[in-house]
């Protein structure tokens, strides 16, 4: 068994879990033992874009600390905005003066030491599984699904923490192949879907979400996957009246039950579909 | 390669008279200070200068002028040159690189040896760079070295060396055409090399060409018949430089001419061999929008006008694979054993005129890396004009071969990007496009056009009036803004771009897109400039000796830039620039002599040990090994990176020598000398 740190972030412990729940069954038959990290606290959700807010890097920095103290040199994220967050602090406190004074900030911990990297499960399944490998081990085949892989903003922007090429992706595509399905990449498969305009405007996140799911159905998808649990979200329950009925699941849900999860547990809620 | 140039006259000669050096008694200098209006006196007291330097030991006169550079500054040096039988002259002013010609002339019609003089730089080094009384104690300084160096000074002349009197020229684009015939006219001989086996270029590809909807080939072909039948060019295409040695006016040049198995003189273009051929590969001249034999003509009006046997594409040159084009030849043209030719000549100058590439369309990953059929560039578009294209000058798209409907023009796609592609702007493409946008709709009368831009550039000779006739009267809508990303929806390519200036979202779902793609130097265009040690910009295109005063020049003498190899450029201003540097050749091709400078390194071969340590320091290639190392005086540019690496101290630069740099350091660090009343 092969030790991997884990850090969840709030939305796998909520809304999110049945993307955790599929995704740890799975990575167990693949041979990782998956530690969650202690005391673990919030990623920091939305990333600022000010170059001198070292305020917004406590957060993640203090997870990346908890990895640090578990002797680990890199952290699993399912949630492509933990992703993100995490990801750029990695990056931030590489300049030593920064990390000088968010370590003089956070007193009360050990200092960071930096070089804590951070993987996605994406790029974990693409660069340490690998595809092939991946495909051997699935126990039940999604047997041609037609499967739209929605990526959202996030996991391909900026370019410098892109999980992939943020013009032409294709590491989810080659996940659901490898688990059986029939990728379906379709044009909006990188659109925002409106993100947190979800609170205040949601007549915007509504017009996109119908644009994004009439896109996927009309490239023939039978459900639609995605990592980002604000984008789940928007996707099944923003969706306009008339929008295609296409269940939206996370990854994790179709990962785990391709490796045998138990359904109810693993499946549902299905999102959006009735 | 057979002119040994005489050698330098490193002493004075008898008729040198006792002006032109260093005699029993002792140095006569005279030094000149220029006030340069106020780029000098303002912060410079020249007056304190003249004084302070007039009393330095060697100075017999000193004397200042509002501008040393005018004819009366020039007739104040010439006048003491002849009154105080100066020995040696400072002239105090800007700098070398601005007038240090201007001077040594003034210095030779007044019976001094030009490199008895020296100029002191007090403005670019020091009146414009310092402020304070410092600073004129610092020009004073300078004066003092440079009159140092003025001492110990040689008379010199110019080195004198023969010439070739042919010119190669590399391209066959229109600039090159017409380099080689303006040459050629001059009456020199002319070596013109084209890598494809016709010459024409980017220019033949063009269906009508902008503001006038001239038809590109009907205006192109006399040209190219002319450059064939011209008594004084000799073609040399499907040839490709291979080495090039030597230096202004004696370059030697190797060139490779591939066979193409295809004797020009008996074939008589009935096109049976093509026809018989087996193989199909995608048309070089079409962009892949149609096809062609692996035996084959690259269009109609091909110069010279022969079939080229594709080696690459051929099922292979022996009968007993195929032979199906033999077969057929009834003329007997075809020769499967013909050898490839090394040609090898001497030539006086070199014009380099190798065109563009268009930016690939495969690296734009918003508008779908290449991936989309319907998504085309500019030369493909351009050769769906063109009545002799693949569509036979009807606009239809190359999916499925409907006319388009509806239309959408990129500019700038692949220019203007710092962050992902071309920082640059490729200048032609707003032309083109309105160009383009225009045939299309005169082409599908009921087809709607839009053409994206970042601003409209159209400066030129009846540019602007040309993008507003097609804005105006062809109903062209022109959106202000870019396109984000271009993808296929059916049989749709939906384009996604924003208005800026209505701040709206435009999403087009159009029938055919065409990118105006970055102009980028022709593939090889570095490799070339390697084998002629000229050197390339950041972006990979030709870089010239000056960006404003010398733009059509390399920076090794004797090679001339022409055409879009130098950077994004329009026919006119090709065709202007091939002749700009065919003149310049001319002038080479037509010296009696050339001359280079005397102030070159030179070898003490009693100190030389031949270690050879020099050899790779010289960035020039102009030392070769042996017993005692050896300076070619022509390519020397006197840079004195051998004389800094000789461990034996046996390599000197002429009238630049160590006694003399130590003496100029002495004189510019010696004690602050008391200014008289000051």
């Amino acid at each position: 068994m092969k030790k991997l740190a884990y850090f969840p972030g709030c939305a796998m412990k909520d809304q999110a879990r049945p993307d955790e729940a599929g995704t740890l069954h799975a990575l167990a038959a693949l041979g990782y033992e998956v530690a969650e990290i202690p005391r673990w606290n919030c990623c920091g959700t939305v990333h600022s874009l000010a170059k001198d807010d070292l305020m917004r890097h406590v957060g993640p920095v203090r997870n990346l600390i908890r990895v640090q103290g578990m002797g680990e040199k890199r952290v699993l994220t399912l949630c492509a905005m933990c992703y993100g967050t995490l990801k750029r602090s990695a990056q931030f406190v590489r300049e030593e003066e920064r990390l000088a004074r968010i370590n003089a900030f956070l007193d009360t911990e050990e200092d960071f030491r930096g070089g804590i990297e951070v993987v996605h499960l994406l790029t974990l399944l693409r660069d340490e599984v690998g595809y092939e490998k991946l495909a051997s081990r699935v126990k039940r085949t999604l047997n041609g699904l037609k499967v739209a892989t929605y990526y959202g903003c996030v996991l391909l922007r900026p370019r410098e923490f892109a999980v992939d090429d943020p013009d032409r992706p294709e590491v989810m595509e080659r996940v659901v192949e490898a688990l059986g399905g029939a990728p379906v990449p379709f044009p909006e498969r990188m659109e925002c879907c409106g993100a947190y305009l979800t609170v205040g405007r949601s007549d915007i996140v509504t017009d996109r979400v119908g644009r994004i799911l009439r896109s996927a159905r009309g490239s023939g998808a039978d459900l639609v996957v995605t990592t980002c649990p604000l984008c789940q979200f928007n996707l099944a329950e923003r969706r306009p009246p008339v929008a295609p009925t296409l269940p939206v699941l996370y990854l994790g849900q179709v990962l785990g039950w391709a490796f045998g999860a138990d359904e109810p547990a693993n499946l549902f809620p299905l999102g959006g579909a009735r | 390669m057979s002119h040994e140039p005489p050698p330098a006259n490193r002493n004075p000669g008898p008729e040198a008279g006792h002006r032109s050096g260093v005699t029993g008694r002792g140095p006569r200098i005279g030094v000149f200070v220029c006030h340069c209006g106020k780029n000098i006196a303002a912060t410079v007291n020249v007056e304190q200068v003249v004084e302070a330097i007039s009393h330095y030991p060697g100075v017999v006169y000193a004397a200042r002028h509002e501008y040393m550079c005018s004819d009366p500054g020039q007739d104040l040096i010439k006048k003491a040159i002849g009154e105080h039988r100066l020995t040696g002259v400072v002239v105090a002013a800007c700098s070398p690189s601005m007038h240090e010609t201007t001077f040594r002339r003034a210095a030779e019609e007044a019976g001094l040896n030009p490199y008895l003089l020296e100029i002191a730089n007090i403005r670019e080094g020091c009146s414009w760079v310092h402020e304070g009384p410092e600073t004129t104690d610092k020009a004073i300084r300078i004066a003092r070295a440079m009159v140092e160096k003025v001492k110990g000074n040689h008379p010199l002349s110019p080195i004198e060396v023969g010439h070739a009197a042919k010119c190669l020229v590399i391209g066959g684009g229109i600039s090159g055409i017409q380099a080689a015939l303006d040459i050629a006219d001059a009456g020199f001989e002319v070596l013109l090399v084209e890598r494809t086996p016709s010459i024409g270029g980017r220019m033949a590809q063009l269906s009508e060409t902008f503001p006038t909807l001239d038809c590109s080939q009907c205006i192109l072909t006399p040209k190219m018949v002319e450059a064939s039948r011209h008594p004084r060019i000799r073609l040399l295409t499907y040839s490709e430089v291979a080495e090039v040695t030597g230096y202004l006016g004696n370059y030697h040049v190797v060139i490779r001419k591939k066979p193409t198995y295809v004797d020009p003189d008996k074939c008589n273009l009935c096109g049976d061999c093509a026809t018989a051929c087996p193989i199909r590969v995608p048309s070089e001249f079409d962009r892949g929008l149609s096809e062609r034999a692996a035996i084959y003509v690259p269009f109609p009006q091909a110069v010279p006008s022969s079939y080229t046997l594709d080696e690459a594409s051929c099922l292979g040159l022996n009968p007993l694979r195929c032979s199906e084009c033999a077969k057929v030849c009834t003329a007997g043209a075809i020769d499967y054993d013909m050898p490839e030719e090394r040609i090898e000549e001497d030539v006086g100058a070199i014009v380099v005129a190798t065109g563009y590439d268009l930016y690939e369309k495969e690296r734009m990953a918003e508008y779908g890396y290449g991936t989309v059929p319907d998504v085309i560039d500019g030369l493909e578009f351009e050769r769906i004009l063109s009545a002799g294209g693949p569509t036979k000058g009807e606009v239809r798209r190359p999916s499925d071969g409907k006319v388009p409907k509806e239309v959408v023009f990129i500019q700038c796609s692949g220019s203007r990007d710092p962050e992902l592609h071309k920082s640059y702007c490729s200048k032609i493409c707003c032309m083109y496009t309105a160009k383009h946008a225009l045939l299309y709709r005169h082409n599908v009368h009921d087809g709607k056009a839009y053409v994206f831009y970042i601003d409209i550039r159209a400066g030129g000779k009846d540019y602007e009036e040309f993008v507003v006739r097609a804005m105006e009267d062809e109903r062209i809508l022109y959106l202000r803004g870019k396109v984000a990303k271009v993808f296929r929806d059916g049989d749709k390519v939906v384009v996604w771009g924003v208005d800026t200036l209505t701040g709206k979202r435009v999403e087009v779902a159009a029938d055919l897109v065409v990118l105006a793609q970055a102009m980028v130097p022709s593939a090889g265009t570095g490799e070339l400039a390697r084998k002629l040690r000229i050197a390339c910009g950041g972006e990979g295109f030709l870089k010239e000796a000056h960006p404003k005063l010398r733009p059509l020049e390399a920076l090794t003498a004797g090679i001339f830039l022409a055409g879009a190899a130098h950077g994004p450029k329009d026919i006119p201003e090709a065709v202007a620039q091939g002749s700009g540097a065919a003149a310049k050749a001319i002038a080479i091709l037509s010296a009696p002599v050339l001359t280079h400078s005397p102030e070159v390194a030179e070898v003490n071969e009693d100190l030389c040990s031949g270690c050879a340590i020099c050899v790779p320091q010289c960035p020039y290639g102009a030392i070769t090994p042996g017993d005692v190392a050896h300076v070619n005086e022509l390519l020397c540019e006197g840079c004195g990176t051998c004389v800094a690496a000789c461990p034996s101290g046996a390599m000197t630069m002429r009238n630049h020598t160590d006694l003399q740099v130590e003496r100029m350091i002495r004189a510019a660090l010696a004690e602050a000398v008391e200014v008289a009343g000051g």
